[in-house]
């Protein structure tokens, strides 16, 4: 991507030209993270530049305040039910998905992943007007049904690349020697997909944090998530709490990446030819 | 045994009861997960779909009518059999309140049905007859028009398409043949149209931003790359709300890029670039942007770059090169990644919804419109219908072309 030496003037302005361009692009794509970082240790009340002072308030407010310890709660209590629901669904299927194939696999996989695919407001109706019928609308179960089917894609995908590089004579090896299937599953199969099994796990979560459409259907008021909560208060009365909200997501959401980059690291060493 | 193992043909059965096995096994393993999805997702939306034609509500409403209705010629007037069946069924239905929901789903059709029903059910208990045909005419000259029991018999049957009609601006004229709405009623195919169209204008919005970007990350050193990579990745695992809000207060009259451009003297007055269109497109494209690089930096960053080095030993220029040499070898990037985008984008609510302004909803929020504030479950699956409709015949027609589950999600 270096400058070759014999380049002409017109390919030199345009080199510059075109890293300036993407330093722009880059500007672009943080600024607004990079702007909603500080404000939200913003002494005073405005919503914007400049600062009056540096303080902590704003997250005082968010850890005191009743109404956000409760999103916060129905937050991690849905995301860590339907995470764990969709990863043990996603990855007993994933494994049998990549055993063999058979007729109709193609359809089958198709069918399995549409939830990422099918608009989320779909999904949100649908399951809206079928809680109405068996009464499970303003339930937790009912979010966490529906967030397990949206997170449950991603289990599928992350497990059936961790199990691309699995060697599946390593099952008939551990039958051999006498080990039960369950055995097999838990000392052979799932040490090897671990990877996989964990980013799947991490994305369904990530993805039920961040859900809302179904929530908005879905949820009654005492089952409101944090972007639920967000929602709302953006429509009806933004404060600066939403800011120190806003900045704690930003966290969660770099420790998850981390997490993340650390085990697809993990992943290519096991896979990787020795 | 020994013989029977070594024996080509009971091989072969040993390897296909195996094979066999196996396949119960995979099946046996998806089955706990298809069963889940088949309960809580694909038969709810089969029902959905049922949904915006399905009319069985009025029929339990109006039991009597419905049958009595159904050899109505449906010239002049109806008999007396008719006017006896709806009289029964008002006297059963104004009580329990059902008659208001028939009055409602009717007005869809025939504006002034709803007042006509709950004026009549008010009156019902002074009504003498029977014969009840020339009473209610008598109470309201409504009950003499053909038009309204055109509509009534419309309405009665086990399925309509009324709703499906809505969301194309159609509808039944006094006749039952199908005709426009008068144009000032005429808002659906607009909508539907606006949703394609920002849809596109985003997808190209990503994708001039981020092939440069994507083109940049595949060629730059290990470091740089790293850099860009962690960027995009913190930016696509923030919180899509946290996003939408910041950028709410970014583009806001007193937000950071209008503060800038007064500051530098370009402008005098703060822009609206937030609660329109504009904030709409800034969004929605910053929200789905590494939806865009994440497949052409998967695909460009296997492309050799011997190509482009033999085109220009060949006499092309830069340009040329890079236009008819390179740019041909990202378009499975480029298929997968506007795919990625235009469909996610087709289904936009959240964000549409907090920056944009009346003008600037999609047709999930008008989904979303008709559940939460006008309890019009049809009309919301008739628009859902389209929606998936259009999502999925272009998931059907541009999938075969390009993959998304290639897509690598780490």
């Amino acid at each position: 991507m270096a400058l070759p030496i014999h380049a002409s003037t017109g390919e030199r302005i345009w080199y510059y030209a075109f890293r300036v361009i993407c330093g722009v692009i880059f500007i672009f794509l943080l600024f607004p993270i990079l702007t909603i970082i500080p404000l939200s240790f913003n002494a005073g009340e405005f919503l914007h530049y400049p600062l009056q002072g540096l303080s902590l308030r704003w997250y005082h407010e968010f850890l005191a305040t009743g109404r956000w310890a409760v999103a916060v709660k129905n937050s991690f209590i849905i995301g860590v039910s339907a995470a764990t629901l969709a990863t043990i669904l996603g990855t007993i299927a994933a494994v049998g998905i990549n055993r063999t194939d058979f007729p109709g696999k193609q359809l089958l996989v198709a069918l399995l992943i549409s939830p990422m695919v099918v608009p989320l407001v779909i999904t949100a109706l649908a399951v809206y007007l079928f809680y109405a019928r068996i009464g499970l609308n303003d339930t937790y179960i009912g979010i966490i049904l529906a967030h397990t089917i949206l997170g449950m894609p991603f289990v599928l995908i992350t497990v059936s690349a961790t199990l691309q590089g699995f060697d599946y004579s390593l099952i008939r090896a551990g039958a051999n020697l006498g080990a039960s299937p369950v055995r097999v599953f838990f000392k052979i199969v799932l040490p090897n997909i671990i990877p996989g099994v964990v980013s799947g796990a991490l994305f369904a979560f990530a993805i039920s944090l961040d859900e809302v459409v179904v929530v908005l259907f879905v949820a009654g008021p005492s089952h409101r998530t944090l972007p639920r909560q967000m929602f709302s208060g953006i429509r009806e009365h933004l404060s600066p709490t939403f800011l120190a909200v806003a900045t704690a997501l930003i966290v969660l959401a770099a420790m998850l990446m981390l997490t993340l980059e650390m085990l697809r690291k993990r992943n290519e060493k096991l896979n990787s030819p020795v | 045994m020994v013989e029977e193992a070594v024996s080509g043909t009971s091989l072969l059965k040993k390897l296909r009861r195996t094979e066999r096995r196996k396949k119960i096994e995979a099946v046996g393993l998806i089955t706990p997960l298809f069963v889940l999805m088949l309960i809580f997702y694909f038969i709810p939306i089969g029902l959905m779909l049922y949904k915006s034609i399905d009319n069985s509500q009025m029929r339990e409403i109006m039991p009597h009518t419905a049958r009595a209705i159904e050899h109505w010629s449906g010239k002049g007037l109806p008999d007396e059999p008719v006017y006896t069946a709806i009289v029964e069924d008002m006297k059963v239905a104004y009580p329990n309140r059902t008659l208001a929901k028939a009055g409602r789903r009717l007005n869809f059709d025939l504006v002034g049905f709803h007042s006509l029903l709950s004026k009549t059910g008010r009156k019902l208990r002074k009504l003498k007859g029977p014969p009840y045909k020339e009473a209610l005419i008598k109470l309201d000259k409504k009950w003499g028009d053909p038009r309204y029991w055109t509509v009534l018999q419309r309405g009665l049957k086990n399925t309509t398409l009324i709703y499906l009609l809505a969301t194309l601006d159609l509808r039944y004229d006094d006749k039952n043949n199908i005709t426009h709405v008068p144009d000032e009623q005429a808002i659906y195919v607009s909508i539907i149209g606006r949703t394609i169209y920002i849809s596109i204008f985003v997808t190209v919005l990503c994708l001039v931003i981020g092939f440069p970007f994507a083109y940049i990350m595949a060629n730059a050193t290990t470091r740089v790359r790293n850099l860009m990579m962690i960027g995009l990745m913190l930016v696509f695992w923030t919180s899509l709300l946290v996003r939408t809000l910041s950028w709410i207060l970014v583009l806001q009259n007193k937000g950071v890029v209008n503060s800038i451009l007064m500051w530098a003297g370009l402008i005098s007055q703060p822009l609206d670039l937030v609660f329109n269109r504009i904030g709409v497109y800034i969004a929605m494209t910053h929200v789905l942007l590494p939806f865009m690089v994440l497949p052409l930096f998967s695909v460009m960053s296997g492309i050799p770059s011997y190509y482009v080095r033999a085109a220009r030993s060949l006499g092309a220029t830069s340009i040329v090169a890079f236009f008819r040499v390179y740019v041909p070898q990202t378009k499975p990037g480029i298929g997968a990644g506007c795919l990625m985008v235009f469909i996610q984008a087709l289904g936009y609510y959240i964000t549409p919804a907090l920056v944009g302004g009346p003008k600037d909803q999609m047709l999930s929020y008008f989904v979303a419109f008709f559940v939460n504030e006008r309890v019009n479950w049809s009309m919301a699956s008739a628009l859902g219908l389209m929606l998936l409709l259009i999502t999925g015949s272009l998931y059907l027609i541009l999938g075969k072309h390009v993959s998304i589950t290639n897509i690598k999600l780490n």
